[in-house]
């Protein structure tokens, strides 16, 4: 083992980063403590090294750091203490407990880093989880080991679904043990009041780890917790055998944090001045989610974004959607129409649906159900479209049917109360109930012997014909 | 391979992410070097007067200035000979399924070699001894799967007369050839990946690659040896469209690159392929394909790499006279690994960040593809198909820009073709084929007629977005008898013949020989339908013939012949009675 060093070399000073000089042989991706004149520690990473100068990332703000600093060099990369006694507490960017309780003992100290999972040891996922909440369970299904983000926009209610979804997610039928990460990034004092009274009103705490940094916390931390909350859950799952869900909000945030470092260091930008590696880097986040063959456990990702104005193609949502399987989006016209969860089940969709639903997994009539209530919606919103042109006398009776169907599934089977725990059987029966209003000869996409056991024509309106 | 490679002093200087800074290396341009004490395997990419620039394969966590760095004094090298078939590898050739066996992870500074050692083939020579045999000739076989045969060929750049040629089973490593008493041949050979492999000249393409996909085959076919770009948004169903290919192409070998991609993509091939399998060997599918893996969490430079060797593996099958065809999902994450790497080099951008050289890269590996003769006189192909995911959809920007410069054929994927699960959701008025022309005499031998009805099924759709406007504007009751009907057919045509289900059993895959009765029945349909609006009959009693929903049926049919027969005598009495005013 090589000798632990400390230099007081700093040369520069910019932003989160320092210049240290004269230091021997610094690794690259070493973790970093800076001792500062009043005895406070602060502390970092490597991000270059080199015979003449070591660059130094500060994980928190680099107020009161002078040219008289120390700076230690550990010698290893950042590692977090990970335990089992870790459900129910609230720790920080740096994996401190930010709940007032004693420090993690940790029972294994694991890199954050994370590595990549062989391919070829990975199992292909196809456990369904249930949320409670139809647009998800019904339409866009999460799978165990699944990356699903939730595209939102600011003023939205992601938050709000994130909580719901955290107390509500289970695997059915199934006594194997499940727990949550969650981890919220720049978030607001306020919000993480709100977050933490409802785990702890509900007791979701007692399954959950909560990582937790404001936005008054140094945006430089955003960078770090991600991955810690990542490794508690790799942790968790793979040698505890938990069933993980990680929920991470805000992934926008996080974003910004590296755009800001690229920037102090004079990076060449990417696309709107985010850094060329924004997709690598995303990539190294999100693919750890997945399940290993052989063990019990998985990591299931669910991340949040705001999309700046409500863009698709903004740098963080369009990478998002390029390495996570589907997304759901939020959206504010049915915000606006107070229809809560406000998911819009079109542009969602859940790639691993397919292998997660049907008979023995959900129910044998979902795969049918599914496409046909998309299909059906879609063409009535069409319709919807086409009204505001030609007026609504101008459409057939059939097309008439069509726009009582959007309007009830939006009511009945969108919107759903924020403590409105819905079992799939409960969410597909509403699906069916919705689609009563159209007559059988329209559900072009439903079998026979499914329609036959499901299908209801609603009565009141079966004299009209 | 062992790797050893000589220090003579070279010392890390400074590390940035995969880019490394050597001092003191006197190295080669895009040689390997093994960098730090844990050898982590690197390329060189730039010399600057004492200081060498690396760009290293591995992560670089920890890796400190001094450390020492060896160099191997060979370029970056993909091994080739029996054993690739079946293969899963990273970036850089190592077979992940062996690497496996060192944990659920990808550990660091693993020297695995791409072939494996241990495994013994039966070589059977087919030339004697005295023969003169020159660089490219095969001089015996090994069966490396049940229906393929792995030509053993001396490698380019070697020559001479036989002198000891044996049969028997022999590791890839041991000599099975000696030419000349002293130039001893293996079944493998190694072959430096950014180098082209030698052929005697390109020839025109005039065979099509049949993918079994009507959109692709009847509207835009792609020739043997021929390139084509999928550009589309996420969520518009590239890898989908990809795996399609990769399943179903009349390639004889298959080379899948999965780069900077999902893992658990990657996973649902490896367990899907095995199980598929191919109607014309009966084997699984998973047997005549290279799979390489270098998913999006995996390092940089691998990536930049895993293109190279994908290309170069095809090269060396085409070299045997076989019809590869190449799968790159996705070249915008490949062009993306050159931007990161660009730009830790400090390299001034092109546009968005992109180096430079971005397009010369492009078209140099598109180049790489072709209809060839072999240095042995046969006749082989590399098909090059790139997935591009242009960011935020936008087919203006550079990779998809510069990709559709040197490519031939464009499959544009549309994510409202998408949303309204139109799959597979190719937009036929912005995709092209510049194939059609040099394709047409073999169709046209084989499909009389193929070319003409192509052309009227083509003008129906491109008159159905004419119309379209209008409907937009006015309703669709508004349009005279006639345009309705062109909308009806063109809707057939959409339903029945463009909209293909790849996850059913007999849809997925459609021959030309059903692709061609289809169009056919389709547009005989259609004029029948048109002449009879011309006397006065109705739209709604045309589309309500039960012929008309019979043609939906065809595409889930898999004695097809006779089912087409039968509907085309269906249609001719529908007619028939209709004319006859029997329906009224």
């Amino acid at each position: 083992m090589r000798k632990i060093k400390e230099y007081q070399t700093i040369n520069k000073i910019e932003g989160p980063l320092l210049f240290v000089q004269k230091v021997e042989s610094v690794g690259y991706k070493e973790y970093v403590k800076i001792k500062l004149p009043s005895g406070e520690i602060k502390r970092g990473q490597v991000l270059e090294t080199s015979k003449d100068f070591v660059i130094v990332q500060v994980f928190e703000n680099t107020q009161g750091i002078d040219k008289h600093t120390y700076v230690h060099f550990s010698g290893e990369t950042l590692k977090m203490p990970v335990s089992s006694n870790m459900f129910g507490r609230i720790l920080s960017g740096i994996g401190k407990p930010r709940d007032g309780g004693i420090e993690i003992i940790p029972e294994e100290k694991l890199e954050i880093q994370g590595e990549v999972i062989n391919p070829y040891r990975r199992d292909v996922p196809k456990d369904f989880i249930q949320t409670g909440i139809s647009t998800i369970d019904g339409m866009n299904t999460l799978i165990r080991g699944q990356k699903l983000p939730i595209f939102s926009g600011s003023g939205l209610p992601h938050n709000e679904l994130a909580l719901q979804i955290t107390k509500q997610a289970k695997v059915r039928d199934s006594n194997e043990p499940f727990a949550v990460v969650f981890c919220a990034i720049g978030i607001t004092q306020e919000e993480a009041k709100q977050f933490i009274n409802e785990f702890e009103r509900t007791g979701a705490l007692e399954r959950c780890v909560v990582f937790l940094n404001l936005a008054s916390d140094p945006s430089i931390e955003r960078i770090i917790i991600p991955r810690m909350a990542l490794t508690a859950a790799e942790y968790l799952a793979y040698e505890l055998g938990y069933h993980v869900l990680t929920i991470i909000t805000d992934i926008t945030n996080y974003c910004e944090a590296l755009l800001e470092i690229g920037a102090a260091r004079e990076e060449v930008p990417g696309r709107r001045g985010y850094p060329g590696y924004l997709y690598t880097d995303l990539a190294s986040l999100y693919e750890r989610a997945g399940m290993i063959s052989g063990k019990k456990g998985s990591v299931t990702l669910l991340p949040i974004l705001t999309m700046p104005s409500d863009d698709k193609t903004h740098p963080v949502p369009d990478l998002t959607g390029y390495i996570t399987e589907g997304q759901i989006f939020v959206s504010r016209s049915l915000h606006n129409r107070n229809i809560y969860p406000p998911i819009d089940v079109l542009p969602s969709l859940s790639r691993l649906m397919n292998q997660g639903i049907g008979k023995g997994k959900t129910r044998e009539d979902h795969k049918a159900l599914f496409n046909q209530l998309y299909s059906a919606y879609a063409e009535g919103l069409e319709l919807r479209g086409l009204i505001n042109i030609v007026g609504k006398d101008a459409l057939s009776k059939r097309d008439q049917r069509f726009l009582d169907f959007a309007d009830s599934f939006e009511k009945r089977f969108v919107k759903q109360g924020r403590n409105e725990n819905r079992p799939i059987e409960t969410t597909l029966d509403i699906g069916w109930e919705c689609l009563s209003k159209v007559p059988e000869d329209d559900l072009s996409r439903v079998p026979k012997d499914i329609l036959d056991r499901y299908y209801r024509r609603e009565e009141t309106e079966h004299k009209g014909y | 391979m062992e790797m050893t490679g000589h220090s003579k002093g070279a010392k890390v200087y400074r590390v940035s992410g995969p880019v490394v800074v050597v001092k003191d290396l006197d190295g080669r341009m895009y040689d390997v070097v093994l960098v730090g004490r844990n050898k982590l395997k690197g390329e060189i990419i730039e010399i600057d007067s004492d200081k060498t620039i690396v760009q290293v394969y591995e992560d670089t966590d920890l890796l400190r200035p001094d450390e020492p760095v060896y160099d191997t004094r060979e370029p970056v090298s993909a091994e080739l000979g029996p054993g690739l078939l079946t293969s899963i590898y990273d970036g850089i050739q190592r077979p992940l399924d062996v690497i496996s066996l060192e944990g659920n992870f990808i550990k660091r500074g693993l020297e695995i070699p791409g072939l494996s050692r241990d495994k013994k083939w039966h070589f059977v020579p087919t030339r004697n001894v005295g023969d003169k045999v020159a660089a490219g000739d095969i001089i015996g076989y090994v069966d490396e799967t049940k229906n393929f045969r792995h030509g053993i060929m001396v490698p380019p750049n070697v020559s001479g007369t036989i002198t000891e040629i044996i049969e028997g089973e022999f590791t890839v490593e041991e000599t099975v050839c000696v030419l000349d008493g002293k130039k001893n041949l293996q079944l493998m050979h190694r072959w430096p990946v950014k180098k082209r492999r030698p052929i005697k000249e390109k020839l025109w393409p005039e065979e099509i690659l049949v993918t079994g996909q009507r959109v692709l085959d009847t509207l835009f076919p792609i020739a043997k040896g021929g390139t084509a770009a999928i550009p589309g948004p996420f969520g518009s169903g590239k890898t989908i469209t990809q795996h399609q290919l990769a399943k179903w192409s009349n390639a004889d070998v298959i080379v899948y690159v999965g780069c900077g991609e999902r893992g658990n993509e990657m996973t649902s091939v490896l367990k899907e392929f095995p199980e598929l399998i191919d109607p014309k060997t009966n084997s699984p599918l998973i047997e005549r394909v290279v799979l390489i893996a270098n998913t999006s969490n995996m390092p940089v430079a691998a990536r930049e790499a895993s293109v190279y060797t994908g290309i170069t593996i095809a090269e060396y099958f085409r070299d045997m006279g076989y019809n590869v065809a190449l799968m790159a999902d996705s070249t915008s994450r490949w062009a993306e690994a050159m931007r990161e790497i660009s730009s830790r080099l400090e390299e001034l951008p092109g546009e968005e960040g992109y180096p430079a050289y971005l397009g010369s890269r492009l078209a140099d590996f598109y180049e790489r593809a072709g209809y060839v003769e072999t240095l042995s006189g046969k006749n082989g192909s590399v098909t090059i198909i790139g997935a591009v995911s242009p960011a935020g959809g936008d087919f203006s920007e550079p990779v998809t820009q510069n990709t559709l410069r040197v490519t031939k054929v464009f499959w544009a994927l549309d994510s409202k073709l998408a949303h309204r699960r139109h799959f597979p959701s190719i937009n036929w008025l912005k995709s092209y084929s510049l194939y059609q022309e040099q394709l047409t005499p073999l169709l046209e031998r084989d499909f009389p007629g193929w070319t003409e009805n192509k052309t009227k099924m083509m003008s129906i759709l491109v008159r159905e977005s004419e119309l379209e406007e209008i409907v937009q504007l006015v309703g669709s009751d508004a349009l005279p008898e006639d345009q309705k009907m062109i909308m009806e057919v063109a809707r057939m045509i959409r339903e029945y013949f463009l909209q293909q289900n790849a996850y059913h059993e007999v849809d997925t895959y459609c021959n030309l020989e059903k692709q061609h009765l289809m169009v056919k029945l389709i547009l005989d349909f259609s004029e029948k339908a048109m002449s009879a609006i011309e006397i006065g009959k109705k739209v709604e009693r045309i589309i309500d013939l039960p012929c008309r929903a019979m043609i939906g049926k065809i595409r889930y049919e898999k004695d097809y012949q006779e089912f087409t027969e039968k509907i085309s005598e269906m249609i001719v009495k529908d007619f028939n009675s209709l004319l006859r005013g029997e329906e009224d």
